[in-house]
């Protein structure tokens, strides 16, 4: 979901953030005030530079005057919102979501090339998630191992569609999709034919350094050998969008 | 705690590599400062081969996996007042819940047939009989605290302990995460 482009003449709004007063240009959402005043909101699907998805739901906030919980990255700040980050029942949330998540593929972090790069397994520390109280499903899915340089793990892929977004945003090849419903949900290739195959795929491995858990990762490396860099993210997306 | 003030421990090893309980070792020097305030009571690193009757943490490294595996976790939790889950493979199934992928009789066939040049056979004496399905502690009994890691460090060990003794309920997640 592109959020539409800001508008000529941008206001600036003043609110709340945890009882914090902060202002904002009346463009921006959330998350994106949040993160500017230190205000550290967990999330998955959201990445700075591409745009907004909404699925994950780690960054709902509560807003006084309305019982939904609001996702901080698709929300736009208003004047006089009053946000709450970081309650209990929004803790308790996030930790079910996230359970969820390792429950849903097989993540075995001590053995997983990301182990210690990896955003989810931070998430979970930071969420303290230190056990799974839902039982694993364990159930089988595919590793694509046909490209020349990368491998896509969908036992640890968690759906976020960074892969699908850069590769269609950035790069422009758009090589990903997403397919199937429920648990039979997976990133597809091409259409849904193996990765090397790919005639659109550049190599570029934009997919491989946003992905952020181990789904998505180099050929050769080893247990925690995988490491990511978001760095050439900012500029590019910049350069995109000729800002 | 017991008579003597100090608080009893006894430790399980289920399905897992020791490796939580060479952890727990590795807390060297501190282990002396620790034999001050904690008894072992039972464990694979003492010889008691009984169970106390009442222990106050117990601690299990591993998950599980077998008919034994079951039988430990359960007399654990019936005789432990705080039981401890140390580890990733007790915290979440870890390497041996992999297997759960997989009909148990595929495994067994993968392990003793498929790979066996001589004699290949499915052991049935002398062994406890694998579960179908690997499960992490909580799957099985009540845990109250988790220690996630592969192993969870020594210093992460020292502090759960430290915690305790001084009766704090610890949170793990300050010092260690699955995979650690
Ligand atoms: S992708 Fe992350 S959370 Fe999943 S197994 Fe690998 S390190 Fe753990
Ligand atoms: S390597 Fe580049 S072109 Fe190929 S799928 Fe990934 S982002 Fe798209
Ligand atoms: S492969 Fe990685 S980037 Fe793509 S959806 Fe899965 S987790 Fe997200």
């Amino acid at each position: 979901m592109p959020l539409p482009a800001p508008q000529p003449q941008v206001r600036v709004v003043t609110l709340k953030i945890d009882g914090q007063d902060v202002s904002a240009r009346e463009d921006e959402t959330i998350i994106e005030v949040a993160r500017e005043n230190r205000v550290p909101i967990p999330s998955l699907c959201y990445l700075e530079g591409l745009s907004v998805w909404g699925a994950c739901r780690l960054c709902v906030v509560e807003i006084a005057g309305t019982d939904r919980l609001l996702a901080a990255c698709s929300t736009r700040v208003t004047e006089g919102m009053q946000v709450i980050t970081n309650s209990e029942r929004l803790q308790r949330y996030r930790r079910t979501i996230v359970e969820l998540l390792f429950a849903e593929r097989n993540h075995v972090c001590s053995v997983c090339v990301s182990n210690g790069h990896c955003e989810l397994q931070t998430l979970a520390q930071r969420c303290g998630v230190d056990h799974v109280k839902v039982p694993y499903r364990h159930a089988r899915y595919e590793v694509d191992s046909s490209h020349d340089l990368f491998r896509l793990d969908h036992n640890r892929c968690v759906l976020c569609t960074r892969c699908v977004r850069v590769c269609d945003e950035i790069e422009g090849a758009h090589t990903w999709d997403v397919m199937g419903r429920g648990t039979d949900c997976r990133v597809i290739t091409d259409l849904a034919r193996p990765w090397g195959d790919s005639g659109s795929c550049t190599s570029c491995g934009k997919c491989v350094q946003v992905c952020p858990t181990g789904a998505l990762v180099r050929h050769g490396t080893s247990v925690g050998e995988m490491t990511k860099d978001l760095k050439f993210l900012p500029y590019l997306s910049r350069r995109r969008h000729g800002q | 705690m017991s008579a003597n003030d100090r608080v009893s421990v006894a430790t399980a090893w289920l399905d897992g590599c020791s490796g939580c309980h060479m952890s727990f070792l590795d807390m060297d020097e501190r282990l002396i400062a620790l034999a001050d305030k904690i008894d072992i009571v039972y464990s694979p690193l003492v010889d008691a081969k009984e169970l106390p009757e009442q222990v106050d943490v117990g601690i299990i490294e591993g998950s599980v996996s077998s008919e034994e595996d079951l039988h430990k976790a359960q007399l654990l939790r019936k005789h432990c007042r705080l039981l401890i889950s140390l580890g990733d493979c007790a915290v979440n199934g870890n390497v041996p819940a992999m297997r759960n992928q997989f009909k148990l009789d595929a495994v067994f066939d993968r392990a003793y047939r498929e790979n066996v040049s001589f004699q290949p056979q499915r052991p049935t004496q002398g062994v406890p009989a694998l579960l179908e399905r690997v499960r992490p502690v909580h799957g099985v009994v009540a845990v109250d605290v988790f220690v996630p890691g592969c192993p969870p460090s020594a210093d992460a060990i020292w502090y759960v302990l430290s915690e305790l003794i001084e009766g704090r309920i610890p949170d793990p997640s300050q010092v260690t995460k699955f995979g650690a």
